[in-house]
């Protein structure tokens, strides 16, 4: 059952310093999946009622932090909740992973973009590299539900990097792993996987690649001349996530998309990777500042913390 | 409140008409250029009852024609003469829920006062800061009278988007005795008025107040609510149980020029601009997280008021050089008379008769330079206004770091795309019956920019009351069973 009670909104309400109504979003369930990477279960009844893999929702922790899009990786509608796997990479991951079960996230708003298109294709090669393995998983599902062969190759640094192995091999027929260096599976790149498993299997009927842009690039040159149907889910710089501000914009065959509401999946042949990168780069200067400040306030207040007990 | 100011007397006509308009004091240019504070910082008690002592008291005033939203403007303002404050904002709010809104961002000078008689001879009455300066007023005295809504109808209306079309729609059905909830896709309300017009134009603790108001009426305010991806307008009607749906969801769409470069990194639109100014606060960094970043030299392409909220951010935010690209001349601009002018107080360098040919970058991605077009006017176009010509060979370039691109909004679309059977015209706004504001789906009504196109405040706020009538009378048509709530078919994800 959807849980929506009037009374529980009322006694939830977010401080009235943010324009007040916001429904404020409990962490039910958190449990840390691999170095740096927090997996929240979160209570979104509306959203979890709605979500279609491949859509994204907008987090704001608190009042003053960023607005960022983040894939929903799990829903829930009986249990109201949506699933969030996120990886420290900033400030706000960082700030993010400090909140725990019984904490609250101020907006989480969705669910976002268009839904993955699920058809019966036959064969199809799921790739997921880094946090990108955590917006793969319920199209893999869908597309296992849907009758298809489902091949999955997961990739990361280091073996524990390598997330949801579990949870992915459970939507999958077979699994491949690969890694940097060489910790688990393969050493190598997941393109290495790929090629092989082309030159042993033949073509897929489809391919889905989610993760880095750089991985997502890669696989699409791969793919491209094979001519395999290649889906790519892009996660691009955004403020409000729905259509308005025009910072997601990429460049899809000669037109430029907004990945917030066009997205944020493409077909990957047609992605202008290198502008997504370049792109992706445009605030590292100020990224790389607030994460540090944030690491140096923190080791401080630690070291205080310390002195006091 | 200052309820026992001394009032001043009525004097005749022809001594009224001696008195010069008053100016309102604001921060000097040299000093706001630094800060984000309000420019304009409004009457005093003296200078109101002043400007009030300056209405000829028309019998058939021109200027309550000339508000979209007919408030009593010499009613409120003879109150004004009186030195009764508090009587005069509660005249205005008969008709009108935001005046301390209002009072900043209408352009009065193309409503009520360019209609006021003495703008033939002399300068109109200053409506517009009589109007600010009694809402502020009361504001300041913590003491609001809340308006007395109507017994529960039982009837609920849903609010998609908290823009002035919505809020005042909101109000409007409050008092009627509907139970109203607002439905809004940011995570703080306000629209337009909290991301897209700026702080030291219009304070956000003005929007908040009005908010809290509703919210004292009854109003429920949901935010952080996308209607036509958490709930279509189908489950709003049959699975929440509204009664009637108002869409107010506005122009946020950005236009791009579509000229070569505009991919680079450190061209944006000027929603995006606005946004991380306005609502995420970027201004203050020391206090927010979202960043913005100017560098020393910013154009801002345009020349609409929206463009002149980017200019003067931008100049606050440390650029040294800040320049205006507009294909058109200073008198084509649409920009408010008085924005143009205090962005030119404002060291804002405008380049007229220019149009952007293309934006450079260096290997990074990041802009560098734009390519501008000197233009002449040759014969007017459809719009009136003479068309600009390139003027061969004219082209030069300009270093930048920082492209805004402020050349107007579309209609936003998540929720038409999503609502199968509304019907739109061929910019994607929705199409309305211009009496009672519905839609081509009955029960769904609509107002402001999602129906006109980017406009004014004011004008999404007329629409907003326009709609609040039909939806009450569409209400009362339900309730006597003379019509029902649309089944609509629903969209995939």
């Amino acid at each position: 059952m959807r849980r929506r009670g009037s009374g529980r909104r009322r006694t939830d309400r977010a401080p009235t310093t943010c324009g007040g109504g916001v429904e404020v979003h409990k962490i039910v369930a958190k449990d840390r999946i691999a170095p740096g990477f927090n997996r929240y279960v979160v209570e979104a009844p509306e959203i979890a009622r709605k979500h279609r893999p491949g859509q994204f929702v907008m987090v704001l922790i608190h009042e003053h932090s960023e607005r960022i899009p983040l894939t929903i990786a799990a829903s829930d509608p009986a249990a109201g909740t949506i699933t969030l796997v996120v990886q420290e990479v900033g400030k706000t991951t960082m700030e993010m992973a400090k909140r725990e079960v019984g904490e609250s996230f101020l907006a989480v708003v969705g669910p976002l973009g268009t839904a993955t298109h699920i058809d019966k294709f036959g064969t199809v090669v799921c790739i997921g590299g880094g946090a990108g393995i955590a917006p793969l998983l319920p199209i893999a599902g869908g597309l296992k539900k849907a009758g298809n062969k489902v091949l999955s190759i997961l990739g990361g640094r280091s073996a524990d990097l390598v997330i949801l192995r579990d949870e992915m091999a459970a939507a999958s027929d077979e699994m491949f792993y690969t890694t940097d260096d060489g910790s688990f599976g393969r050493k190598g790149l997941v393109t290495h996987a790929l090629a092989d498993l082309i030159a042993e299997r033949g073509n897929p009927d489809f391919v889905v690649a989610i993760g880095p842009a750089v991985m997502m690039k890669a696989v699409a040159e791969l793919t491209r001349p094979l001519a395999i149907p290649t889906l790519c889910s892009l996660n691009s710089i955004m403020i409000d996530g729905t259509g308005m501000c025009g910072g997601c914009r990429v460049t899809v065959g000669d037109e430029a998309k907004f990945v917030c509401v066009d997205g944020p999946e493409f077909d990957a042949h047609k992605v202008d990777f290198d502008l997504l990168i370049k792109r992706l780069r445009t605030y590292l200067p100020e990224e790389q500042a607030a994460r540090e400040r944030y690491l140096t306030d923190h080791a401080c207040r630690a070291i205080d913390g310390g002195n006091r007990g | 409140m200052a309820d026992d100011a001394h009032g001043l007397p009525e004097l005749p006509k022809a001594q009224r008409m001696k008195i010069p308009r008053h100016g309102m004091p604001e921060q000097e240019p040299a000093e706001r250029v630094h800060n984000f504070s309000e420019v304009a910082l409004g009457y005093t008690a003296a200078l109101a009852m002043e400007e009030a002592q300056r209405c000829l008291q028309c019998e058939k005033p021109l200027c309550v024609q000339g508000c979209p939203v007919e408030i009593d403007i010499p009613g409120f303002i003879d109150l004004v003469r009186q030195g009764d404050f508090k009587g005069a904002v509660g005249r205005i709010k008969e008709t009108n829920t935001l005046p301390a809104i209002c009072g900043r961002v209408c352009p009065q000078e193309e409503q009520c006062e360019i209609v006021c008689v003495l703008t033939k001879k002399y300068t109109p009455v200053a409506i517009g800061r009589l109007e600010r300066y009694v809402a502020d007023l009361e504001r300041a005295s913590g003491h609001v009278d809340m308006p007395v809504c109507a017994p529960p109808t039982g009837h609920r209306v849903a609010i998609v988007g908290s823009g002035p079309a919505g809020l005042t729609c909101a109000a409007d059905l409050a008092r009627l005795g509907h139970s109203v909830t607002i439905f809004e896709a940011l995570h703080k309300t306000g629209g337009v008025l909290v991301y897209g017009i700026p702080e030291f134009r219009l304070p956000k603790e003005i929007v908040d107040y009005e908010v809290e108001n509703l919210k004292r009426m009854g109003v429920e305010v949901r935010a952080g609510y996308v209607v036509g991806k958490t709930a279509t307008l189908h489950e709003l009607f049959h699975e929440q149980g509204f009664d009637a749906i108002f869409l107010g969801t506005g122009a946020g769409l950005p236009t791009f020029l579509g000229i070569p470069g505009e991919n680079l990194i450190g061209v944006l639109s000027a929603n995006e601009f606005l946004t991380r100014v306005n609502l995420m606060r970027a201004y203050d960094p020391g206090h927010n997280d979202t960043p913005v970043r100017v560098g020393k030299r910013v154009a801002v392409v345009g020349s609409g008021n929206v463009a002149m909220d980017c200019l003067r951010c931008a100049k606050r935010l440390g650029a040294q050089e800040v320049i205006c690209v507009y294909r058109r001349t200073r008198n084509e601009s649409p920009a408010r008379k008085e924005e143009l002018e205090r962005a030119e107080e404002e060291f804002i360098d405008f380049r007229w008769l220019s149009a952007p040919l293309e934006i450079y970058g260096n290997a990074e991605g990041f802009v560098t330079g734009m390519r501008i077009q000197r233009m002449e006017l040759g014969e007017p176009d459809a719009s009136g206004r003479r068309r600009p010509v390139p003027v061969t060979g004219s082209e030069y370039d300009i270093e930048v770091d920082t492209v805004i691109i402020a050349i107007g909004q579309g209609p936003n679309p998540l929720a038409t795309r999503a609502t199968p059977g509304l019907e739109l015209n061929r910019h994607g706004c929705i199409v309305v019956n211009k009496e009672t504001m519905e839609s081509s789906i009955p029960g769904v009504f609509a107002g402001g920019d999602i129906v006109t196109g980017a406009a004014t405040v004011i004008l999404a706020m007329g629409a907003g009351k326009q709609a609040a009538r039909g939806i009450h009378d569409w209400l009362g048509r339900l309730g006597r069973g003379e019509v029902s709530k649309p089944v609509l078919e629903s969209e995939p994800a």
